[in-house]
């Protein structure tokens, strides 16, 4: 073993591992975020949006992540909003 | 001291376990109990009963919570009174493992039953969001989030926040939404300051809701449950101390928080004793 290769060795082992502090803060901020946007809506709207994609795609073939369904409650009303971005040249 | 009139109903939760909901629970239970307010710790871990181990009195249990709701025994005969603190009372979770033990109606005539002589109701609430919590939540004037600086534990406090949030009676009613606060359990500065674990700022920031108090990581929690005393009546230990700020606190005195910086290394320990010499 060389010298340099040694020395690289003992550095390595006198290193700090990696903080990770701020990974755990960065994870939690998005992944809470995207679950605070699901918390007021019914738990059937992913179900609705699974069948939804599978009657579509049968008739044209569209990626799976390009439908969004959305609920908005309004005053005395709510509003399914569903969004499909249909591929080019259709 | 004591100027409470109407009976104020708080949940300890946090939906991961393994936090310290249980830990908390006793010891927020000594706390108001021994300012002179007359308390009842209630185990809403239906299977699971493991208050009456941390609050020493296991072998006192006779009749439990769900004996009380199947008219089986009544309040007086469930409740034990705390071998420490005259105003402290028990109320041990059954170990059936009957799931629908617990009814709403049943827990509200216990609240109310309760209500007509206690100041305080603690209740302890199972992990997870099965009956047991729903149940142990819905009634709650204040909610204590119980959070380790960990992910899994931050997100499921997030989680019950937004069930807080919606799924109590206060909500239901449309009333004055519950009091949250975030008790922030098995804290490390060493290894937050190493950067290996969140920091109070992170979780604060993360949950976003009034911060009541921070318990340090401390060797007197296992010592305290092993004896069966509550950590908080340990007055010498670190989290003790942090339980008891945590309790002035809820009752609305200005404390300073502690614990929450890295203690120095001795040499910077001789510096501060030097420094108040000095002063």
């Amino acid at each position: 073993m060389s010298i340099a290769n040694k020395i690289t060795r003992i550095l390595d082992y006198l290193k700090r591992p990696e903080k990770t502090s701020h990974f755990a803060k960065e994870r939690l901020q998005i992944i809470i975020a995207h679950e605070r946007g699901m918390r007021d809506k019914p738990d059937y709207l992913t179900a609705l949006q699974r069948d939804l994609v599978d009657v579509i795609a049968k008739y044209v073939a569209i990626d799976k992540e390009a439908v969004k369904v959305d609920l908005e409650r309004k005053e005395g009303f709510s509003v399914l909003e569903l969004n499909v971005t249909l591929p080019d040249g259709l | 001291m004591k100027e409470q009139t109407v009976t104020k109903i708080i949940v300890i939760t946090s939906g991961k376990g393994g936090v310290g909901k249980t830990t908390t629970s006793a010891s927020f239970a000594v706390g108001l109990a021994s300012r002179g307010f007359k308390t009842a710790v209630i185990d809403f871990d239906i299977g699971l009963r493991n208050l009456d181990l941390i609050m020493g009195c296991e072998r006192r249990v006779v009749y439990d919570f769900v004996n009380v709701i199947r008219g089986e025994a009544n309040l007086n005969q469930a409740l034990i009174r705390d071998k420490h603190i005259k105003d402290l009372f028990i109320l041990p979770a059954s170990q059936t493992r009957d799931k629908d033990a617990l009814t709403l109606e049943g827990v509200s005539t216990v609240l109310d039953e309760l209500s007509k002589t206690f100041d305080y109701i603690v209740c302890d609430s199972p992990a997870g969001i099965e009956r047991g919590a729903q149940l142990a939540m819905y009634f709650a004037d204040s909610a204590i989030v119980v959070t380790n600086p960990e992910v899994s534990s931050v997100r499921d406090s997030d989680r019950m926040l937004g069930l807080l949030s919606s799924k109590t009676r206060r909500a239901e009613e449309g009333r004055e939404p519950l009091t949250e606060h975030l008790l922030l359990t098995r804290y490390s500065p060493k290894r937050v300051a190493r950067g290996d674990m969140l920091s109070l700022s992170d979780v604060n920031e993360i949950l976003a809701i009034p911060l009541l108090g921070v318990i340090p990581e401390s060797q007197a929690v296992l010592r305290a449950s092993n004896s069966g005393d509550p950590v908080i009546l340990d007055k010498e230990s670190d989290a003790g101390q942090a339980y008891m700020d945590a309790v002035g606190r809820f009752l609305g005195e200005n404390i300073p928080h502690r614990f929450i910086e890295e203690k120095g290394n001795w040499l910077k320990r001789l510096l501060n004793f030097k420094e108040k010499e000095t002063v």
